[in-house]
């Protein structure tokens, strides 16, 4: 497979995209400055729920350098107050009856400049109602509960879907037949993506054409194209979606906001560019959180296997249900919460409800639910461990899918692709040292000194389709590249996805130079502009490898095959005796009768057979036959100081499965900042609200990121168990990271303090929490 | 001067003469403009990053005469007579600056919008000190944050560029 001239897969290749970023020379959203550009900003609620009894806009009206006010009034007149969710609900642009979640859209000014449009914000008057607020789901399903969507036809209480997956009464008998049963009661905290760059867009509706074009922070410009169809009524071929540099999405850039609504109004009636850049308080308080998950675990237990599992989910949906989500799946995919172990019966419940908070309940850096899951099972695990007098290590070891168990059907209805967690476990206490850390732990203990070994043997399911199970508002989630070779064999590769960082400039490349044998430095690839690129479903739940990954491959190889058939009409010989090695086609015993693809790539327009179409060019839309399923062990050292409930991470180790690795540089990239993410979700990130529904979490002062000062070092090691369907063997790894590390955290914390009774946490684990466990423990200094 | 930014009718306004990156720029400016907007804005010097409006990221980071501020909350009056250096200045006639070159050498960016400020905070730290500890580095770059990276490749780079600038007798 090694291709070292050629540098395809394998090879640690320096990323072309950096070129303009070290300079600064990148062009994100608000780079973009157009002709006669207005700017535009948001009026947001300051309450959680209250009726809005009028809005005066006079004032701000006046203001020299307004252009217009907009209100919930004039879009309902273009039949845009409401827009559709990506759940099937529906969600107010600007509020015209009620605010349901402070922070939520109620006004935009447009004017000269940006400063000028906040100064006019301050001067709209909105007479508000307050109602009380619905801050929990346990709250929203109680009898009396106000109602939140009360504008919905036939909605009279809060609750939004219930949904179960697996077999109830084969997971009731392995109950009833259980030795033991463990369980285990955790909140999985509202959180938020929080890329560096907030959401905005520059709308540019040409009066003279029609054609809108629109500048926007998106994950996925094609779904967005139709989406703006849709939700807008323009004809689909009028609307150009141009998803430039993206400063990180992490999941937070999936849905449509009402901001891309209304500046797209804005520039449609004032027949002038909108911009409008959000910024950061309005990204917290009112895009896509994640999490908000509150969850009831249950292990049965026969000796030390585990026979079967029960959860019950509450989710926090906030005002509108928006979570960005397969259509048929309405927990995501959190029935993957059978994790990496071989468990005969599983039953998952899941309930959602409306609250009076921000909607969203997009996956940060995870694939649909995926991390709720994986949090449940390595924490119900760890739990059983020490409720079975067994080591945890030991205990996953002993309850581990087994290798020869591959391709596996899980009880919820998974078919796992390839794993050996085993090996991946051995590999990480070996590089941790487990067992001589474990007598460091007890020897400590003596001294006094609180140490925790914590693991999290995670399985992820990632890279959907197939589209037949997965499709975002009916669209199925395949993916495309589409592959032209120049005739002097230089390549243009457009892809249906678009990164956020990823850097598919490069590693898109490299599968084009493994299968076609062109240098990585000659393909240039595209993305994010529909105009110029194939339609595709966009970049989240580490899709892009598995899914555009594959496309790219197999449009390489058909090209691969044409330039066979002109190699064999070239040299004059047939396609049977032809081999492919490094990048060209050589007669069978005779190497020097050669032709390079670049040979290959000109005669393609210059010299072809007789009835064959010119030109080396081509596209292809992948529908995977199925998911993939990344996994790994992940293991954390801490120490706890007595005096304080402080916990600091001595090491991590971090073993990952992601099958075949394209550009080794890259994932590790991606995996050490899934840590950092995870090691934030675990130990500060935390979006959380009062009894009125005041958001506390609104500025990066309350909402707290990690640094460089307090993120741990990490030590990543590898197996690679290569996906059986995919082209070539990947699996996706931008997720890994984040979906795994925080039970592996939390687990270290708790297993500190577990010889003292301590079995659970919640996140994020901050100091007083710990000292609180510390006093309860008789273990506090 | 782009129309982005003119002052309003009536605004209080003054005229500033910045250095940046080595070059004079005068401009009729309001008082209550930031020196991110003038420098994006007024200047179109777009690799200064806003990422959250209140000092907290860093991504805004500028150098005010070799020190690194973050420019989301200094007045553009206050960088009157001034030198202000960002990322764009930091290449020169002979190409990339050995910070540049490391973070693209050790992977230090993913989606390259906490780039700028990182690599002049770090310019900034390795003429105060030219051979960091990790510990040093990871205190320095503190008050500017990466959601991508995880910071490891950072510190690399910012090792690795001290060699680059200690091979260089720089």
């Amino acid at each position: 497979m090694a291709t070292a001239e050629i540098r395809g897969i394998g090879h640690s290749v320096e990323r072309k995209e950096d070129a303009r970023f070290i300079r600064g020379k990148g062009t994100y959203v608000d780079d973009i400055t157009l002709p006669g550009m207005l700017h535009m900003e948001l009026l947001r609620s300051p309450f959680a729920h209250a009726r809005i009894r009028s809005i005066d806009t006079s004032r701000a009206a006046e203001l020299p350098g307004v252009v217009a006010v907009v209100t919930g009034e004039l879009m309902a007149q273009h039949k845009l107050a409401w827009m559709p969710t990506l759940s099937g609900d529906t969600q107010a642009v600007l509020a015209t009856d009620k605010v349901r979640f402070q922070g939520q859209e109620v006004a935009a000014v447009v004017a000269d400049t940006a400063y000028i449009a906040k100064d006019a914000l301050e001067l709209i008057d909105v007479d508000y109602e307050p109602l009380p607020a619905v801050t929990t789901p346990q709250q929203a399903l109680e009898a009396d509960a106000p109602v939140i969507r009360d504008e919905k036809e036939g909605q009279t209480d809060n609750r939004i879907y219930q949904w179960e997956a697996g077999d109830r009464e084969a997971t009731d008998r392995a109950f009833a037949e259980a030795d033991k049963v463990v369980s285990l009661d955790t909140f999985y905290p509202r959180c938020h993506p929080s890329p560096l760059e907030c959401c905005g867009c520059v709308a540019d509706v040409n009066p003279a054409t029609g054609k809108a074009t629109i500048y926007m922070t998106s994950q996925a410009p094609h779904a967005h194209r139709t989406l703006f169809a849709l939700v807008a009524g323009l004809p689909e071929q009028k609307i150009r979606i141009v998803s430039p540099d993206i400063g990180g999405g992490f999941g937070n850039k999936v849905p449509i906001y009402p901001g891309y609504v209304v500046a797209t109004a804005a520039s449609l009636l004032l027949g002038k560019p909108v911009k409008w850049i959000e910024d950061r308080t309005g990204n917290l308080i009112s895009t896509g959180y994640a999490r908000d998950y509150h969850m009831h675990g249950e292990l049965a237990l026969k000796g030390n296997r585990i026979t079967g599992l029960r959860t019950t989910l509450l989710s926090d949906n906030g005002a509108f249900y928006a979570d960005a989500q397969p259509s048929k799946f309405r927990a995501g995919l959190f029935h993957i919460v059978t994790g990496s172990y071989d468990i005969p019966a599983a039953h998952v419940v899941a309930e959602g409800a409306y609250t009076n908070k921000a909607p969203g309940g997009v996956a940060y850096r995870c694939s649909f639910r995926v991390t709720e899951a994986s949090y449940l099972i390595e924490r119900l695990v760890q739990t059983a461990a020490y409720e079975l007098g067994v080591d945890p290590a030991e205990f996953r070891l002993q309850n581990f899918i087994k290798p020869e168990q591959f391709p596996y059907e899980s009880a919820t209805g998974f078919l796992y692709d390839s794993g050996d967690y085993p090996k991946a476990m051995k590999l990480a206490l070996e590089k941790l040292g487990y067992d001589e850390l474990r007598r460091e732990q007890e020897e400590a203990r003596k001294e006094g000194r609180l140490i925790g070994i914590g693991l999290a043997s995670f399985t992820e399911v990632v890279g959907a389709g197939p589209g037949k199970h997965y499709d975002i508002a009916g669209l199925r989630m395949f993916d495309s590249a589409e592959l032209r070779v120049h005739p002097t064999g230089k390549a243009v590769l457009k892809l249906g996805v678009r990164s956020q960082g990823q850097g598919h400039e490069t590693t898109f490349a490299q599968i084009v130079a493994n299968e076609l044998g062109i240098p990585p430095e000659d393909v240039e690839v595209q993305e994010g502009d529909t105009d110029h690129t194939p339609y595709g479903l966009g970049t989240y739940a580490s899709r892009s490898t598995p899914v555009a990954g594959a496309a790219t491959a197999v449009i390489s190889r058909k090209l691969r095959e044409k330039a066979r058939t002109i190699a064999a009409h070239l040299l004059e010989t047939a396609e049977d005796d032809l081999e492919w090695e490094n990048g060209a086609f050589h007669v069978k015993g005779a190497p020097e009768r050669a032709k390079t693809i670049q040979d290959l790539a000109f005669a393609a327009y210059t010299d072809i057979p007789d009835g064959m179409e010119a030109g080396l060019e081509g596209v292809h839309y992948y529908d995977p036959p199925n998911m993939t399923f990344p996994f790994g062990t992940y293991a954390v050292v801490v120490e706890i100081d007595r005096g304080t409930g402080e916990w600091k991470v001595k090491r991590v180790v971090a073993v990952d499965d992601c099958g075949v690795r394209i550009n080794p540089m890259i994932v590790e990239g991606q995996i050490m900042g899934g840590l950092a993410e995870g090691f934030g979700i675990a130990a500060m990130e935390l979006i959380t609200f009062d009894e009125d529904g005041n958001c506390i979490g609104s500025n990066f002062m309350d909402y707290l990121l990690p640094t460089s000062w307090e993120t741990p070092e990490f030590e990543l090691g590898e197996t690679v168990t290569p996906s059986p369907h995919h082209p070539i063997g990947a699996k996706g790894v931008g997720e890994s990271a984040t979906v795994g590390s925080p039970a592996a955290y939390v687990n270290a914390v708790v297993d500190a303090l577990a010889h003292a009774g301590v079995r659970n946490l919640e996140m994020p684990v901050t100091s007083d929490k710990v000292w609180k466990a510390l006093v309860e423990a008789g273990l506090a200094e | 001067m782009t129309e982005v930014l003119a002052p309003r009718e009536g605004a209080i306004t003054r005229h500033v003469t910045v250095s940046v990156n080595g070059t004079p720029h005068s401009a009729e400016i309001e008082t209550r403009l930031l020196l991110a907007h003038f420098l994006r804005e007024t200047l179109g010097l777009t690799g200064t990053h806003i990422g959250c409006d209140t000092t907290s990221c860093g991504a805004c980071t500028v150098l005010l005469d070799g020190v690194p501020v973050k420019s989301c909350t200094v007045f553009a009056v206050q960088a009157e007579g001034h030198d202000v250096t960002t990322v764009e200045g930091l290449e020169s006639g002979d190409g990339l600056h050995p910070i540049q070159q490391a973070f693209h050498e050790e992977h230090g960016l993913q989606c390259g919008y906490c780039t700028p400020g990182m690599m002049l905070v770090a310019t900034a730290l390795l003429r105060e000190n030219p051979n960091p500890t990790d510990e040093e580095i990871r205190w320095a770059l503190s008050g500017n944050v990466c959601r991508c990276t995880g910071y490891q490749n950072i510190v690399k780079a910012v090792h690795n560029a001290a060699a680059k600038l200690a091979a260089e007798g720089r």
